[in-house]
């Protein structure tokens, strides 16, 4: 790579001058915001927002956890399942006398927790390829989550807790949920930029070879990546629950294709090595608003999943060209 | 030699430059119908590079080449095959999971109502294994079932099926057993009665002494001299191929004080033994001194070096630091404080830096534990031990946060070794550090290193360039098929005795070639 | 030079995976049958028959992709769309029906043609590429059945789900059939060992002279008409098209496994289609192995899902063996 090609950007993103990829994404995000107002007069008003910003709380914490993954260059396809299985086990723990009650969010994160130890662990340390190893994940969480509920839409309600965790009011007017996914933001931000965590993160996405030389412990920090994810989703999960006030079956499988789009569209490299937290929050909440805009125009959930998929496959390209790969 | 046999290739006046780099400068080579053109020189002396040029995976920046007096230009390897020039690599150009009839007909295979036609294609392959003498590989083996000698043959078979003109090989015997190179040798032979023209790159003397019907000495770049085989003695070649080029300045080695006690070896290893590549190996790293590996590429210094430094498993011997006995495994565990190593690798592209990383990101990358308290990485801490190093080693860099990748080589690989020094490593490991470095820091880094040697580190410097080795290191252990074959030190640290190891030739009585 | 016993030893070896895949099937479809409530009949083979026969078709087509070291992850959601598409136009008479199989077919080739040309031409990474394909078709499915319905041609159907002499199925024919069409050319071509080339070794393949980016293309087109294929016969089996996610996604889950099971390598260059289609018949046996043990039928999903986790980190056992560490990373 000849260094006339370089751009003067690194891969955290900290210069001050901002990194493309996110400018053009905040940039798509204005761009988004005006074709709204044209369909609806609504679209720019505070509320509205407020409303947007909601619903992309749950996606954005779920690609927190996919965002880590990505940076080092694996992926977590067991998304939905996982997210699911934190909803649904912490509904049942929420119905279950004695502790286990109040525990009952901790608890649905456990079970996230375990399911990213299980995937980072055959990643890490067994070398399996981590598609192959999340696709599995997943199914085998459907199917305890399929076994446990009986096949049934789960009887467990979400327990108070949750509902207040998603919906309640700390602010006036701004969801909990919104809160909870501002927190995790902070949190993400201080990891990836303060932390040896993060610096190990990147260094491994950038090239595991070379970290793996420079003493770095790329089994360990490849391990908690992807536990942090399986919480992450599970968090997700217990949320979504409060949102709806039960959990539900097919919950997780919208989630899986936004939250890698939102983390792609947001200038994190597929390959890992290279993103910015803020270009994540930036493609989350363009992935909303596309959303958003597609059911203010009344596309059918078909339209939707065109656009989708053309526009990720678009922007791909785009990003592909502006980078020699 | 069939005298007055007609020059079929030759190459004029052909120059290649990388950047700044001179790989070649005005080469010229004639090579003559059913002959064995023997083709001599150091590492980076241009060899490859020219064979590269022929056979068409890279092109000349200047010069021609003419191929029966017509010029040629090849722009792909397929085009070179197609003129019939073609070219045993020494990295293997075999694909694995195929068969090595497959191989050998890898993508001109016979071909029946368009699906290949795989009786004629084994038939075919017999044939191009017997030619080269390994008829009792069977073709419908696995690649990667074979061991790296019959891959050698395999790769020689494939090149015969294809009906070459001039046939290019390159350290084509290196990987291969006595008996093999023998079976070789004939092989070569017959070609050469058949009015095949052969060039064969080669450190071994005995071999070419043996084969060459003509030499050329290559050296920095440039063709010396061509001469018939037989007309130059070892000694003359020898020199031909060390010459007497700009030395560079070294800083001065300490004189140790008469009569002082050595002090206690900061690093031993017993008895190495690891797959083919390490046999017995023997060492001793003091600390305060720089310890030379030589030897021509491949003959496990690499390997060595990634024993001494845990990346190797199920390794036989021992290996000690202070005295007592470990087992790291891996960088992790070497560069503990307990242990204080440090390996400064040999690509550092692909295993010292990342490129897109800014340089105080890679500067940190192996000392992060000192800039960091709980995880939490110090800013202030950082900048300041950046700041440290970059004046230090003078590296030369708008800021800190510019991408490394846009730094020079040179102060790239100042970045590397650097990186290291936030550790304080006790003992360094250095896995030819100056390849394709400018001058000026290479003096910086000689300076760099003794000055740590004069602090107390133990240092291991593995180098390709005999004036480094000898200029630089108190001592050097020449290494030849995973042995040290001899240890040089004081007087005897010269080029010829350098060369001599690596060649695997015995020591030239220095007394007569100075006569 | 080599005599008739060392043939076959080699070509055993070679073939190592399908032969082992072949033997698991048998194995397992031998338990099956024995312990089957109804006991033997060609009519329990044939409803066996036509569930498997729809999960080779697509654990075909995901092992012509793993062989070049890529992966097709829109492979169910093709089959999803084809199904749809054929149960809106693979009806009325003959010359119509059979015109509605043509173009079928077409769909699912132009599929695969799109995979393969955002791999080959726009240089994407399969997994992302193919994600991102799966939902356009997705999308496309559920325009053209925004509900389950429609229905197919019954003499055609009848055709490739019944049994031909009253005794052996006809999807097995059937899928032998496409076998034969799809693979022996493709395999035995210089596009195969282009194909085969490329997975096993990336940059001795790009300097060898083969038709590399060509070999790709083919396979990644090959991969959805097979996919394609597997949803017209889901239209035959089931006389109905819908645009079921879950169950798109099951398929393409499902014929990973299948192809890891019949020995294909994820990182490519080894393997058979014929091994990957064996590797889904043991798979889809095994899964109707808990009904004949009257194991609750929820439990099926799980005990798959692990039978998948496990035959991948098998397949990663030989990765803990290596003698350098640096092999672990590429």
């Amino acid at each position: 790579m000849s260094p006339a090609s370089m751009s003067d950007q690194t891969t955290s993103g900290r210069r001050l001058s901002v990194d493309p990829a996110v400018a053009i994404a905040y940039g798509c995000v204005v761009a988004l915001l005006l074709i709204g107002s044209i369909y609806s007069p609504n679209f720019l008003s505070g509320p509205y927002l407020l409303q947007q910003l909601k619903v992309a709380s749950f996606l954005g914490i779920v690609a927190t956890g996919m965002m880590f993954v990505i940076l080092l260059g694996q992926i977590d396809l067991s998304l939905p399942w996982v997210l699911t299985t934190g909803a649904m086990m912490a509904s049942a723990a929420a119905a279950h006398p004695g502790i286990l009650a109040t525990l009952s969010v901790p608890f649905g994160l456990l079970c996230g927790a375990a399911i990213g130890l299980v995937n980072g662990f055959a990643v890490a340390y067994m070398r399996v390829p981590s598609m192959i190893v999340t696709l599995a994940t997943n199914a085998v969480a459907q199917g305890l989550m399929i076994a446990y509920t009986g096949g049934f839409s789960p009887r467990d309600t979400a327990s108070p807790l949750m509902r207040a965790l998603a919906t309640g009011l700390l602010i006036p007017g701004v969801a909990n949920g919104v809160l909870v996914w501002a927190v995790v933001a902070v949190l993400a931000l201080f990891v990836l930029r303060r932390t040896t965590f993060g610096r190990a993160l990147y260094a491994i996405g950038n090239r595991e070879r070379a970290a793996y030389m420079s003493g770095l412990p790329t089994r360990r920090t490849t391990l908690w990546a992807f536990v942090i994810s399986g919480v992450l989703s599970a968090l997700g999960g217990v949320l979504l629950a409060g949102y709806s006030a039960k959990a539900s079956q097919s919950m997780g499988d919208a989630y899986l294709l936004p939250a890698i789009a939102a983390v792609v569209l947001g200038g994190t490299h597929v390959m890992g090595g290279k993103g910015s937290y803020l270009g994540t929050i930036a493609g989350v909440i363009l992935v909303t608003l596309l959303q958003s805009i597609l059911s203010v125009m009344q596309i059918e959930e078909s339209g939707r999943q065109l656009i989708y998929g053309a526009v990720i496959v678009v922007m791909l390209l785009l990003y592909g060209r502006q980078r020699s790969l | 030699m069939v005298m007055g046999s007609s020059t079929i290739f030759r190459i004029e006046n052909v120059s290649k430059r990388y950047g700044a780099t001179v790989a070649l400068h005005n080469a010229n080579l004639a090579v003559r119908a059913g002959s064995i053109h023997a083709v001599l020189g150091e590492n980076g002396a241009g060899k490859s590079t020219l064979m590269k040029i022929m056979a068409g995976v890279i092109g000349p920046n200047e010069g021609r080449m003419l191929l029966d007096d017509r010029e040629v230009r090849f722009a792909t390897p397929t085009r070179a095959t197609a003129a019939g020039v073609i070219c045993v690599f020494q990295e293997l150009s075999l694909i694995p999971d195929l068969s090595v009839a497959e191989n050998i007909l890898l993508a001109n295979p016979p071909r029946r109502l368009g699906m290949i036609d795989a009786r004629a294609q084994r038939r075919l392959a017999e044939e191009a294994l017997t030619r080269a003498g390994a008829p009792d590989i069977h073709p419908n083996m696995l690649v990667k079932d074979l061991p790296l000698s019959r891959k050698q043959m395999v790769e020689i078979a494939k090149a015969l099926a294809r009906g070459p003109r001039i046939l290019i090989l390159d350290e084509a015997t290196s990987a291969l057993s006595q008996a093999d190179v023998r079976t070789v040798f004939e092989v070569l032979k017959r070609l050469r009665a058949e009015g095949i023209s052969l060039l064969y790159i080669s450190h071994r003397m005995s071999e070419i002494e043996e084969l060459a019907d003509e030499c050329t000495v290559f050296r920095n770049g440039r063709s010396i001299e061509s001469f018939a085989a037989g007309t130059r003695s070892r000694q003359e070649t020898i020199e031909m191929m060390i010459g007497r080029e700009y030395k560079h300045v070294f800083p001065p080695k300490p004189s140790k004080p008469p009569n002082a006690p050595p002090a206690a070896p900061a690093l031993t290893a017993r008895g190495l033994n690891w797959g083919a590549q390490l046999n017995g190996i023997n060492l001793e790293l003091r600390p305060g001194e720089i310890v030379g590996l030589g030897g021509l590429d491949g003959q496990g210094q690499r390997e060595l070096l990634l024993a001494l430094f845990g990346v190797l498993r199920q390794w036989s011997g021992s290996i000690a630091v202070d005295g007592k006995p470990v087992r790291l495994n891996g960088p992790r565990a070497a560069k503990a404080d307990a242990i204080g190593m440090a390996l400064i690798p040999e690509d550092r592209k692909s295993e010292g830096l990342m490129l897109p990383m800014s340089v105080a990101e890679n500067l940190t990358m192996a000392g992060l534990g000192r800039v960091s308290r709980f995880g939490v990485i110090d800013s202030t801490k950082e900048r300041e031990r950046v700041a440290e190093l970059l004046k230090r080693l003078q590296i030369q860099a708008t800021s800190p946060d510019v991408p490394v990748g846009s730094l020079s080589g040179g102060n790239q690989q100042k970045v590397v070794i650097a990186k290291w020094l936030l550790n304080d490593p006790r003992i360094f490991l250095l896995n030819d550090p100056t390849r394709g470095i400018d001058v000026g820091t290479k003096q910086e880094l000689y300076r760099l290193l003794r000055g740590l040697a004069d602090d107390g580190a133990a240092i291991l410097f593995y180098s390709t360039d005999y004036d480094e080795l000898i200029g630089c290191c108190d001592r050097v252990l020449v290494m030849y098929r995973g042995r040290v074959v001899s240890e040089l030190a004081g007087d005897n640290l010269t080029e010829r005795q350098l060369l001599a190891g690596a060649l695997n030739v015995s020591a030239i009585d220095e007394q007569k070639a100075a006569s | 030079m080599g005599d008739q016993a060392d043939d076959w030893r080699f070509a055993l070896q070679r073939n190592r995976g399908t032969a082992f895949a072949a033997l698991l099937f048998v194995a397992i479809f031998t338990v099956y049958l024995s312990n089957h409530p109804a006991g033997f009949s060609w009519n329990v083979v044939q409803t066996a028959a036509n569930k498997a026969a729809l999960l080779a078709f697509v654990a075909a087509a995901q092992a012509l992709v793993v062989i070049t070291g890529g992966i097709d992850l829109s492979a169910g959601m093709i089959l999803v769309l084809c199904n749809c598409l054929a149960s809106t136009i693979v009806i009325g008479d003959t010359p119509h029906a059979l015109a509605g199989v043509v173009a079928v077919l077409v769909a699912g080739l132009a599929c695969g043609g799109l995979n393969g040309v955002l791999v080959v031409v726009g240089r994407l990474q399969p997994i992302v590429a193919t994600i991102a394909t799966s939902a356009v078709f997705f999308g496309l499915a559920l325009i053209l059945r925004p509900s389950p319905g429609g229905g197919v041609d019954e003499t055609l159907a009848d055709l490739t789900t019944s049994q031909i002499g009253g005794a052996f199925p006809a999807s097995l024919v059937f899928l032998a059939a496409v076998i034969a069409i799809v693979w022996i050319p493709f395999s035995r071509s210089i596009y195969g060992r282009a194909a085969y080339s490329i997975g096993s070794a990336q940059s001795a393949a790009f300097m060898s002279g083969l038709p590399i980016r060509r070999a790709q293309l083919l396979a990644y087109a090959l991969a959805g008409l097979l996919s394609g294929v597997a949803g017209l016969y889901l239209t035959f089996f089931s006389y109905t098209g819908e645009a079921a996610y879950a169950s798109g996604n099951a398929y393409t889950l499902y014929s990973i496994a299948s192809v890891v099971l019949g020995g294909v390598s994820l990182a490519g260059g080894r393997g058979s289609l014929i091994g990957a289609v064996f590797g889904a018949l043991a798979f889809r046996t095994i899964g109707d192995l808990l009904f004949i043990f009257d194991f609750d039928p929820l439990w099926q999903p799980l005990f798959q899902g692990f039978v998948l986790l496990v035959a991948v980190s098998l397949s990663s056992v030989s990765l803990l063996r290596v003698r350098n560490r640096l092999e672990w990373f590429a």
